[in-house]
Parts: C-alpha cells; structure tokens; sequence
C-alpha cells in the first residue's frame, strides 16, 4: 500500500533572486515554511509566495510534471520544482537549506524566471520542427507499423522544460550547440515514417557543426530529463541512422571518429589514441595517416602532442604502440561486438517499448556498448 | 497599435487550432496567451479524443452518447456538429502529425472509455493532450510569418465600440508590465476554464476563468454554470488526474470491502459509465463508510487488472504520477482514489461557430458553452470540443472580418486598466492577502458546490462568495515591479474567479432538480417539465449576475431515463 505520510515539517528554501527592476544584482532569499516531507519543492515555493512574499518569480501551472513550466536547479541539479521531494531536496543539499537557482544556459528574466526563448525555443525552431508529409497524403490516416509510432512517442514525451538544455556541458562550451532537447525533437520526425524527408533531416544534422557530433556523451541531459525522453540516446540513435543508414559522411569527421573508436576498441580492447586521430581524419585502418586530411591534421596538432609528450601525458612508445589487456579480456570484448553486431536487427533501447522487466520476457538488451562509447 | 483581423486570447488546443484555421481563411492572426503555449492546460489532457472513425462505428451512435451523457441538456444541433466532423478533424490532426497509437495493421487504434457504446477514443499513450498541442504549436512555428504569436501576454479587458461589437482588447506584456490596445475586427476567446475556484482541483494554476469574466463583464452571457464535472479518479492527496483510460484499459474501482460497487449503479457499463454517475457512486460509498484510506474519504482504483505492458506502454504518465506523486507502483497494487473537480460545462453562450451574443466576439473550448457538453461532459470529448469549434470559430471569424473595416480605437481603454493595475500594486497592507481570499474561495466552493449539493450550503457558498468579492476590493499583494510582476496578475485574476465562482453557485441555487453533475439532495428527481433549458447568466447593473433562461435544442432526441 501506499507508504505512510509523515506529518508537516519545517523546510528552508534559499531561493536565487533577481530583480531587474531594483538595478542590483541577484541575491539569495531564505524562507522557512511548513509541509509534509513527500511534498515538491513547488509546493513549498508557493507556500513562501502565498505567506510571505508574492514577488517571488516562478512560472508554474500543473504542479504535476506535465506543463513544464517550473524547470529550475534544485541544490545545483536540474529539474522540475513540482517534480522533487522536500525530503529528497533536504538530503540532497550541503547544510539542510534547499537552495533553489534559476536554469543555467539561458538568461534570467527575474529570479528562477529564465529567457527560454532566446535559447531552447530558438534550438526548436533550428531542426525544422514540423512534419513535411510524405507525398500523396492518403485520404484516411498513414498506415504505419505500430512501434514506430510507439517509438517516437518516447521524444513526444518532452514537456520541453528545459531542464536539460540548462545543464548541458556542451553547450556551454558551444553555444551553438542545437542541444538535447532539439535534438530530441528532431529525432521525433527522423523516427517517424510518414516525414519525407528524413535523408534530408539527418544530413543536416550531421553535416551542421554544431549539430549531431557535437554532443559529448556527457549523460547529463538523461540525468535531468524528468520525463525519462533520454536526449542523449536520441541524439545517438540520430547519429546510427545518419552514419550506419543513411551513410552520411560527414565534414565533421564525427561518424569517421566513431567508426576509428569502435574498430580501436575491437581490435584492441581499449583505445589506442595516437592512432584516433589520423583515422578519424582519413579514414579507418592503419593507413589512414597517409591520407592528406589526416596528415594535415597531425602536423596542425604537433604542439598539442609534444605539449602531451613534454608533460608526460603520452609517452613515445604509448603513443606508438596500443595498449594492451589480457587475451581473454580482449576475447570477451570482441564477443560483445559479434552478438551486437550479429543481430538481425539493431536493438534500441526505448522507454515506452522495450523498457520493461517483464518477468517472463527475455531481458532487455541496452545500447550497443562500443557505439556508445564514441566521442 | 497592432491590428488584426482574428485576435485569439488563448493558446491552447482552441486558441491554436483557431489561429491556424483563421490564418489558412487568409485572415491576419494574432494569438495572445499569458503562458507560452505549450503551458496551456490542454496539455494535461491525458486519455484521448472522441470520433466514429472505425467503418463499424456512426457519428450518430457518438451523437446519441453525447446527448445522453449530457444529460439530455446539450443543444443536438452542436453535438451534432460536433461528432459528424470528428473524424475528418482526427485525420486532419494525424496528417499534420500527431502520433496516435496505431493497431496491429497499422490504422488508428481505438479505447474504451466512459458513456461510450464503442471503442472511439483516439489516444497517444497517456499523453493525448500533450501531444496533439505540441504538434498544434509546430504548426504554429511553421505558420510564424503567417500568425503573430504573443507569448506570456495578459489580457485585462475586452474592447468594445459604441455599437456593442467587440474590436479589440488590452493586454499587459508580463515581460514588461508594459500595457498595450490590440485593435481587431474580431476576438476569440480561447482562454480555457476556470478550475482554480475550487480546491483541489485537476486543473493548473493558470485556469482562473479569465476569458469567461472577461465576456461576462461586458455583456457575455454565461451558460450551465452550476454544471461542474467531478472527475471520478483525482488522487486523494492532491486532486492529481489518473485518466479514465485506466478505467478504459480495465481497471476497477473498488470499496473498503473489495467490492465492484459500480456494479449496481451501472449493471453494463460498470466503471465506465458515465462520469457523474461515477463520481455520485464513489461519493456514496465514501458518505456511508465504505471508503478506504485516510479518514475513508478515498476509493480503490485498481489497476493490476491491466496487463503489465500494456499499462507501461498506454498509460505510462500514470505510472509515473502514481510513483511520484503518491509513492504507489500503479502496476503492483491498488491507488487510492475521489471524485475531483476537474471541468466546467458552462461557460460564454456560444452558436455552432462560436459566436457570442456580442457581435465580433467568439469563444471556443472550455471558456466557451455551445453547448456539447450539457449537464456532463463525456471523457474525451472536449479535446474535439476544442478543436471543432476552435476550428469553426476561427474560419467564421476570418469570413467575417473580410467585410470589416479595421477598427480605430482609442487609448481610453489602455489608460483605465493601467489606473486598475496601478491602484492593485499601490494598495496598503491593510486588507487581507490576495493568496488568502483565493484558498478560502476554493475550499467553500469544494465543499459546497460539489457531487452532492443542497440549498442550504449553496446559499453559504453564495454569502462566502460575495463577502470574499467585497474584500478582494482591497486585497494586497507583496509585488511592486513591472518584469513578471505575478502578483498582481493573482490579483486579477482572484477577480475572474470571483465573478465565475458566484455565477455557478447563482444557477446551481436556481436549477431545483438533478440533472447531470448538478446532483441536488433536496431535489433529488430530474425534473424535465420545467427544468429542460439552459440557464444565463449576465451581469446586472449591481454588480451581480442575472438570470435568464434559453431553449434547448433538440433533433433527433428525446429525453430517456438514464441508465448506464
């Protein structure tokens, strides 16, 4: 049955402020209020607005993890207000204060207020987010297989809160970055059948530098995600289907890369880094130094190497020879990729399909491990 | 000053779906909405949407479910509007990109769901709203150099000119707190309900009846006010939505003793019947000690009847709800469950294009009473309620204005409401706090006008209403800045609810019988010599709401003793 609720406790906020129209900087607002401990941060915010202070800027509306409206950082973290326990948001923070932050990435408007348009709403718009139909429309509906349409509801499940653009380590670096959420959006119309225009889709993508391969694998968005969309394994599924399917090669050398990094990995059982480069650049074998791409490329990068060689980061001999592990080990490794790379069909991991223990279901099988690891 | 042909206030499924349809009628379109939006409430919508779209199915078998679910007080001219169109709109809504759940050959599948005599229901997993409105707004984005788009605008007031026609309104940008006069040939409201009056509630905090006020307060008339949908699954903790579809996937409902109790009230229908009769039975079993949780003020709601995957895949969002917000794994054990407010029938009278009875003025979806939905509205029909006459208004209101001249307004209207806002945030704190009035307003309306209803505690409601509309007069608030100033935005909005609030419990006093979701202990009979007609009310010239009366129509129909 249902856990049993303990009673009302005191529980203090410390809540980012910011006023633009005070002219001074932001500043942090403590607040003591009163809730049972499964209640949300939201709720507790409310209180404080409702009983103390109504100048409190916070957008909301469900309270119930659907609208997407009060994305903020709870003790640093990402998420929704309405969607974190007091009790868990205590346990969480340094000194028993639940400090409350606006999103980063984006602007702040006024204390956890933040500019999503001048951001997220502005990536939306960069992936063409509208379906360009296959041609001729049928008079009755699309006839498509049922998982597709089951399988793209996993990204129609973004709430586009933000939550993941606001922590994401790569856009921060890169502003440019299309981001998470975007990239989600976009696989919504590259994994549904009746767009016409998924070629097109995916090379623009790839082809974009800020696009596809520029995302680091960092997990951070799949941690944020309070709607379990998982942008990073969109963003992943979006590059197998524009290197492996749609053999888009593109000028970014990103599917290069990860081909030179799962071949490295199968031969080798662990990356062999002086030989990445040159193959990411021209192509994947023990050649691909000799093309010019990658031979223009490893006299561009000299200083960086003889920085890594005088530090003592890579020695000559690491650099010229690959690591090595056990025999066995490497077998093993080499095992993952025959299973893998011996099914009929690519197995993807998604939420509302295959995310399920079924008890009498063979278990699950989550992305293939060596093409995750790109990047 | 910006000039349209169409201005919707509301961006919801109504207020998009209208933008597009007036902008693909060659109208100029502006959509204003005080959240961005994908924050409307139609978002939340979670089970699906109603169409005879299956080869063995009939708009009129839709029609003739409606109509009963209603009560036999929806007007069947709207309701036949409404279900004959249903399956193009289901179509046309696929084609631009809605991802419905599909069958083993690939079609449209279809759910059960309550006061339905077939599977009809339309859905998305559990995120049908959700999903539909997100693709409305990326239609929205690739419509952008053809609709203008005011996002986290705030309307205040509707304009009209010395003729009665509606031409216009002014808006604050909350952005700003800058106040600004939008001149259109025509309006549509599109603003949604107005759930916030009670407490707890299934709907946001943005549902505060603002387009139903605004109507109201120049010269609109509201209609079937006192009908308001209890949702028979709201979670007893927070008034949270678990959809029908758990019921229309098999789940049961169970009492303290592990009864089916449905099964007398509806022997055929059982927990799908029809979302009053639910909710009155669930509030029985609860009234007289039957219930189970806390204080036995809950029902189980038991969904390990569903197959595990099935309720993984086709009501995820619940699954999540149950696990966050009530600590239960929905798959493994019973939830405990009550009767909710969840949806206003009533709203703005409206014909079957939306037209109001103030020329240029137009109202589609929860904000607006055509009326479908009569005296109960049935699950998953007002997603199609929103989209139809959304549709439908913004088409008429594009035809209209191609005859119009475009309004010249004055700056009086702008000026009044920044004195309004201004006295708002100038206010001492003398009175009581604007937060204070709106808790003390939901709790008396949850309590009064509810599932079961009777004279006596309407007429304390009423005393409660208009003691709390004297001291919004002079409720404070804490803000005084102009970027995202919400406070004072609560303020006004305090003030919609109010006239809302007071309209329904107004007719609920009047309707002496029960009929729908207006369940009367001292009238307990459905009475359909007299009580055949929808209620109005308007605004008098005291300030309060007054009552008149108007036909319903009927086509195809009579009234039949109602049983599910």
């Amino acid at each position: 049955m249902a856990e049993e609720h303990k009673p009302p406790q005191d529980f203090t906020l410390r809540i980012r402020r910011y006023d633009p129209d005070a002219g001074s900087g932001a500043y942090w607002d403590e607040h003591t209020i009163q809730l049972e401990p499964h209640r949300s941060v939201l709720e507790a915010i409310l209180q404080a607005k409702a009983r103390f202070d109504g100048s409190i800027g916070i957008r909301c509306s469900c309270r119930a993890a659907i609208c997407g409206s009060c994305g903020v950082r709870i003790n640093g973290e990402p998420g929704l207000a309405c969607h974190t326990h007091l009790d868990k948001a205590q346990a969480g923070s340094k000194d028993g204060v639940i400090k409350v932050e606006p999103m980063g990435n984006m602007p702040v408007i006024k204390d956890l207020i933040v500019d999503m348009d001048a951001v997220h709403w502005k990536k939306i718009r960069r992936v063409t987010p509208w379906l360009i139909n296959k041609q001729p429309i049928p008079e009755r509906e699309y006839i498509v297989d049922a998982t597709a349409m089951v399988d793209v509801t996993q990204s129609m499940a973004c709430i586009q809160c933000g939550a993941c653009v606001s922590d994401c380590l790569s856009m921060e670096v890169d502003p440019e970055f299309i981001g998470p959420a975007a990239l989600a959006k976009a696989y919504r119309f590259v994994g549904d059948p009746r767009d016409a225009e998924q070629h097109e889709r995916l090379k623009h993508l790839a082809e974009d530098p800020a696009g596809i391969y520029d995302c680091t694998h960092c997990f951070k968005c799949i941690e944020a995600c309070p709607k379990g969309v998982a942008p990073m394994s969109q963003i992943m599924r979006l590059r197998r289907r524009a290197g492996s399917d749609a053999k888009v090669n593109d000028r970014n050398n990103g599917h290069r890369h990860e081909k030179a990094f799962t071949t490295l990995i199968k031969d080798n059982g662990l990356l062999w880094e002086a030989e990445l480069l040159p193959r990411s650049y021209g192509g994947d074998s023990w050649f691909g130094k000799f093309a010019p791409a990658a031979a223009g490329e490893l006299v561009s990068s000299l200083p960086a190497i003889t920085t890594a060689l005088l530090r003592r980061k890579v020695t000559p001999m690491g650099a010229l020879k690959p690591h090595k592990i056990p025999k066995d080990d490497l077998k093993d490794v080499q095992r993952i990729y025959k299973d893998v790379e011996g099914r009929d069909e690519r197995v993807e991991f998604n939420l509302y399909i295959s995310g399920v223990d079924e008890d009498n279901e063979p278990p699950t099988v989550e992305e293939p491990a060596a093409e995750e690891a790109t990047s | 000053m910006p000039q349209h042909d169409v201005l919707i206030i509301g961006a919801g499924l109504a207020g998009q779906r209208a933008a597009l349809a007036a902008a693909d009628a060659g109208a100029s379109v502006a959509i204003m909405s005080k959240v961005h939006p994908v924050r409307s409430h139609s978002v939340a919508a979670a089970g699906g949407i109603n169409a005879a779209i299956n080869p063995d199915d009939d708009w009129r078998s839709h029609a003739f479910d409606t109509v009963k679910g209603s009560d036999y007080l929806g007007d069947q001219d709207a309701i036949e509007v409404m279900c004959s169109e249903a399956p193009n709109e289901i179509l046309h809504l696929e084609h631009i990109g809605v991802t419905f759940h599909r069958n083993a050959t690939g079609h449209l599948d279809l759910r059960a769901f309550g006061g339905a005599s077939m599977k009809r229901t339309a859905y998305v997993a559990d995120i049908t709203g959700q999903a539909i409105l997100h693709v409305l707004y990326e239609q929205l984005m690739k419509y952008s150099d053809r609709v203008d788009s005011y996002e986290e605008w705030f309307t205040t007031s509707l304009i009209l000119d010395d003729d009665g026609a509606c031409v216009g309104a002014v808006a604050r940008d909350i952005r700003t707190g800058k106040l600004e006069t939008f001149a259109a040939k025509n309006v549509i409201l599109a603003s949604g309900g107005a759930g916030q009056c009670f407490k707890p509630t299934t709907n946001g905090l943005i549902c505060t009846g603002d387009g139903m006020a605004q109507a109201y307060r120049v010269g609109g008339h509201l209609m079937d006010m006192e009908m308001i949908q209890y949702h028979p699954t709201t979670l007893v903790e927070n008034g949270f939505l678990i959809t029908e579809g758990a019921r229309g996937e098999g789940a049961y409902l169970l009492n303290a003793n592990g009864e089916r109790f449905m099964e007398s009230t509806a022997p055929n229908k059982m927990e799908l019947a029809s979302r009053d009769v639910v909710s009155r039975a669930e509030q029985t079993e609860i009234n007289e000690g039957r219930g189970v949780g806390p204080n036995g003020a809950g029902i189980y709601l038991d969904i390990t009847v569903v197959p595990k995957k099935r309720v993984l895949e086709a009501l995820r969002e619940i699954v999540n709800i149950g696990r966050d917000f009530a600590g239960v794994d929905i798959t493994a054990e019973p939830i405990i469950i009550r009767p909710g407010q969840h949806y206003i029938m009533g709203g703005v009278k409206t014909d079957i294009n939306g037209a109001t009875n103030i020329p240029g003025l137009y109202a589609a979806g929860e904000v607006a009473c055509v009326s479908v939905h009569g005296g109960n509205r049935l699950g998953a029909n007002s997603l199609l309620d929103t989209l139809i006459f959304g549709r439908r208004s913004g088409e008429h209101a594009a035809a209209r204005a191609a005859g119009l001249p475009m309004p010249r307004l004055s700056d009086d209207k702008r000026r009044e409401d920044q004195q309004w806002i201004d006295a708002i945030i100038a206010r001492d704190k003398s009175g009581r706090r604007v937060s204070e009035i709106k808790e003390e307003l939901g709790e008396t309306m949850n309590q009064h006008v509810a599932v079961f209803r009777d004279a006596e505690g309407l007429e304390t409601a009423l005393e409660v209403v208009r003691r709390l509309k004297e001291e919004a007069k002079t409720a404070y608030i804490d803000d005084r800045g102009t970027v995202f100033n919400q406070d004072v935005l609560g303020a006004i909005e305090l003030g919609y609810m109010l006239d809302c609030a007071e309209c329904s419990v107004v007719s609920a006093i009047d309707r002496t019988e029960s009929r729908g979701a207006q369940f009367r202990t001292d009238y307990p009979d459905r009475n359909d010599d007299e009580w055949i007609k929808h209620i109005n009310t308007t605004l008098n010239g005291d300030g309060e709401p007054e009552i008149s009366y108007s036909p319903v129509t009927m086509t195809q129909w009579q009234p039949e003793a109602r049983t599910y």
